[in-house]
């Protein structure tokens, strides 16, 4: 016991960031493994087989786990991943250490807000879903706990941006490593970008203990979704810094172009945040003009989107061809699939051509009417968070467990195959549900087999339903395979560190950052700080003026 | 390498380009469409005290209106259900509809139409739509509203 104890002491003496890492991502696994545990449960609800009944003594109801899908998949593994990754890369490309009791600071605080929100949760008194839209209003521990747990991500920006001034201070005058860069403007970008979550929590909490008698409903919405949008930023530029930093190396290549990653940060940066009423597209009470204006501003960031498709394919042309790949298409299959890393983040952007093509008809004012709150936007979100986001997740835990514990990855033919199986299932299930949306009307988040009126109503597409039916077992599977491989890596005896990567396989550039005016403009990130939100002040300030000092409040009500 | 490079810039640029044309185009498109092609994008139409929209003004009194040539209709939307119960009008005439909550947030999609509402309390939507193929069309709420969500689905006839 006691060398036991001496050997867990020395694994993490040197780097006390990789324990904060692996407690962190861990943690944020622990939650994808609960919150994923329901998703075949949805996928079952719109094949019209409902299992519900069979959870009865545990969970009350469907919303109930549509709620812990919702908040455990895409608020805690998400925000706790990027706590990891924004947090790590940044510290290890530096070669500093984060302040650490700052950073463990943090992780309490999540795991505190978490639990906070996990008991209202788990005894069906938060079935709100993931935007808790008033007046539907939940038990204030819920509000208290995810403010809390949100609010632990300040510290981390908090922690990224002194590691950061750090750094320029025993460096003046040369360009921010590159993962640095992405991880300073993605903590920017998400402090503009929670500012509306933080706001609304001061209307909820006091307003779910009885202080307040009422919140004006649309308000609400608006300041949800004023988060709401740019939080799925939150959740892909992670994903988008491990593709940019990480994936060249890995597939044998190079990163071609520095200069432009950044550019697609400070782009990100801009435009995430002005975007939000294209969610409310359908909404009475913001004028039509100012909807047109966050149409422009949300085609806006498909910019860089764009920029990164180009970037990321032409890195691995690059790697694929210096494995030794000939011809038109030849650098494809030398690209090295059989390492679960590269093959989730290969298969992952696959999936992300169809929903980047999903997301502009959504962010299309007219054609957004068709597919509102139809089960056509689950499809979509699935296969740009529910995929490649979390695709990119998985495919990193492969190497990043065994890099931060010394432990070897455990059943390398099972994460291959948990990562193949993700795909197919997430491509059909996406799949069925777009067209269910789109041909058949079926509402999204609503219990259709518990409901024979809506079974009736929608018998039309029982193909397509047939379809989700599959793919929960197949994304069952692949779950069950995931998970197995990532716990039993992390939780076995044997450490071996000569069998691991002892560094983050950092990519080299061909076009370096050195001499490139573009990198040199991207540097002033206070001047763009200012214009995200001077951006943010022009396409949100009326609107929010008007509505605060207009509010209509409305009492809140319990119906489930 | 160094040729490489220059060739990738090259492509690079051209890409960019091709996307800011393609998104431009998508802007000037939309636009167009939104204002040549019968637009039945929800617009606001004043606020009102949901406590009292079962009591008071004209949603105390959901209902179908014929006015000369063309309908307005009054419309709650609760949970579970819609008033009026039942909504016809003769087909190629023009439905105004005005819609209001008093409980939680609601939908107002009608199937294969360009129909598709987000209701919510305190606030009047109002959206016009003419239907040209007569049938039976269902009204369905795509917003989650409690436990008999699934439940809410209604219809409206559209006569020959």
């Amino acid at each position: 016991m006691a060398v036991q104890t001496l050997i867990r002491f020395d694994a993490y003496a040197d780097a006390p960031e990789k324990k904060y890492a692996l407690y962190m991502m861990m943690l944020g696994f622990s939650a994808l493994a609960l919150g994923t545990f329901f998703g075949p449960l949805q996928a079952f609800n719109y094949g019209g087989l409902d299992l519900y009944p069979l959870l009865k003594p545990v969970f009350q109801n469907y919303y109930q786990g549509l709620s812990l899908h919702g908040v455990l998949n895409a608020i805690v593994f998400t925000q706790l991943f990027a706590q990891t990754i924004m947090i790590y890369l940044p510290a290890r490309e530096l070669g500093l250490r984060p302040n650490m009791k700052l950073a463990w600071a943090s992780f309490w605080m999540a795991l505190a807000g978490l639990l906070t929100a996990a008991v209202p949760l788990l005894l069906n008194e938060a079935s709100v879903l993931y935007t808790f839209y008033a007046p539907l209003k939940a038990n204030w521990a819920f509000y208290t706990g995810a403010a809390i747990f949100v609010l632990s991500s300040y510290i981390s920006i908090y922690v990224a941006l002194e590691l950061w001034l750090r750094w320029r201070r025993a460096n003046p005058g040369k360009i921010t490593p590159l993962a640095t860069f992405m991880a300073v403007t993605f903590w920017l970008m998400w402090f503009l970008a929670s500012l509306g979550l933080v706001v609304e929590m001061l209307f909820l909490i006091p307003w779910s203990l009885g202080i307040l008698p009422g919140v004006d409903p649309l308000l609400m919405r608006t300041l949800f979704w004023y988060t709401g949008h740019p939080i799925v930023y939150f959740w892909l530029l992670p994903a988008y810094t491990l593709a940019y930093v990480t994936l060249p190396r890995l597939a044998g290549g190079k990163l071609v172009s520095d200069p432009l990653a950044r550019l697609v940060f400070v782009l990100f940066l801009l435009f995430s945040v002005p975007v939000g009423f294209h969610h409310q597209f359908a909404d009475p009470g913001i004028a039509p003009y100012w909807k047109f204006i966050h149409t422009v501003l949300t085609m806006m960031v498909a910019v860089p989107s764009l920029i990164t498709a180009f970037t990321i394919a032409a890195s691995l042309e690059v790697a694929g061809r210096t494995n030794g790949g000939k011809g038109l298409l030849g650098w494809i299959t030398s690209l090295p699939w059989h390492n679960p890393t590269v093959l989730a983040f290969l298969l992952g952007f696959l999936a992300f051509i169809p929903g980047g093509a999903g997301g502009i008809v959504n962010a299309s004012f007219n054609l957004n009417q068709n597919v509102h709150n139809t089960v056509w936007i689950p499809g979509h979100f699935h296969l740009q968070v529910g995929t490649l986001v979390t695709m990119a997740a998985m495919g990193t835990a492969f190497w990043l467990i065994p890099h931060l514990t010394g432990k070897p990855l455990v059943a390398r033919g099972l994460a291959v195959a948990s990562q193949w199986l993700w795909f197919l299932g997430m491509f059909l299930m996406t799949f069925a549900l777009h067209w269910m949306g789109f041909l058949y009307a079926i509402p999204r988040r609503a219990h259709i087999a518990g409901s024979p009126v809506a079974m009736e109503a929608f018998k039309e597409s029982s193909a397509w339903m047939a379809l989700n039916i599959v793919s929960g077992v197949i994304l069952l599977v692949a779950a069950v395979l995931f998970f197995y491989v990532i716990f039993a890596t992390a939780l076995q005896n044997r450490r071996e560190p000569e069998k691991v990567l002892g560094e983050v396989p950092f990519s080299e550039a061909i076009s370096k950052p050195e001499g490139s005016s573009l990198a040199r403009l991207t540097e002033r990130v206070g001047f763009w700080f200012g214009l995200a939100v001077l951006l943010v002040v022009l396409a949100y300030g009326p609107v929010l003026y008007q509505m605060f000092t207009n509010m209509l409040p409305v009492p809140g009500v319990r119906l489930w | 390498m160094e040729h490489q490079e220059h060739v990738i810039e090259r492509y690079e640029r051209a890409w960019i380009f091709f996307g800011l044309a393609m998104i431009a185009v998508f802007i000037i498109l939309i636009g167009y469409m939104m204002m040549t092609m019968g637009n039945t994008n929800p617009v606001g139409a004043g606020r009102i005290d949901p406590t009292k929209v079962r009591t008071e003004g004209e949603f105390a009194n959901p209902r179908v209106e014929q006015i000369g040539n063309e309908y307005v209709a009054y419309v709650q939307a609760f949970s579970f259900g819609y008033l009026p119960n039942e909504m016809r009008f003769k087909v190629g005439r023009r439905v105004t509809f005005y819609i209001t909550a008093p409980d939680v947030q609601h939908g107002f999609q009608v199937e294969n139409t360009n129909i598709n509402v987000q209701v919510i309390p305190g606030e009047i939507a109002k959206v016009s739509y003419t239907f040209s193929r007569p049938g039976e069309y269902r009204i369905i709420c795509n917003e989650y509203c409690g436990i008999g969500h699934a439940n809410m689905i209604s219809k409206l006839i559209v006569e020959p």
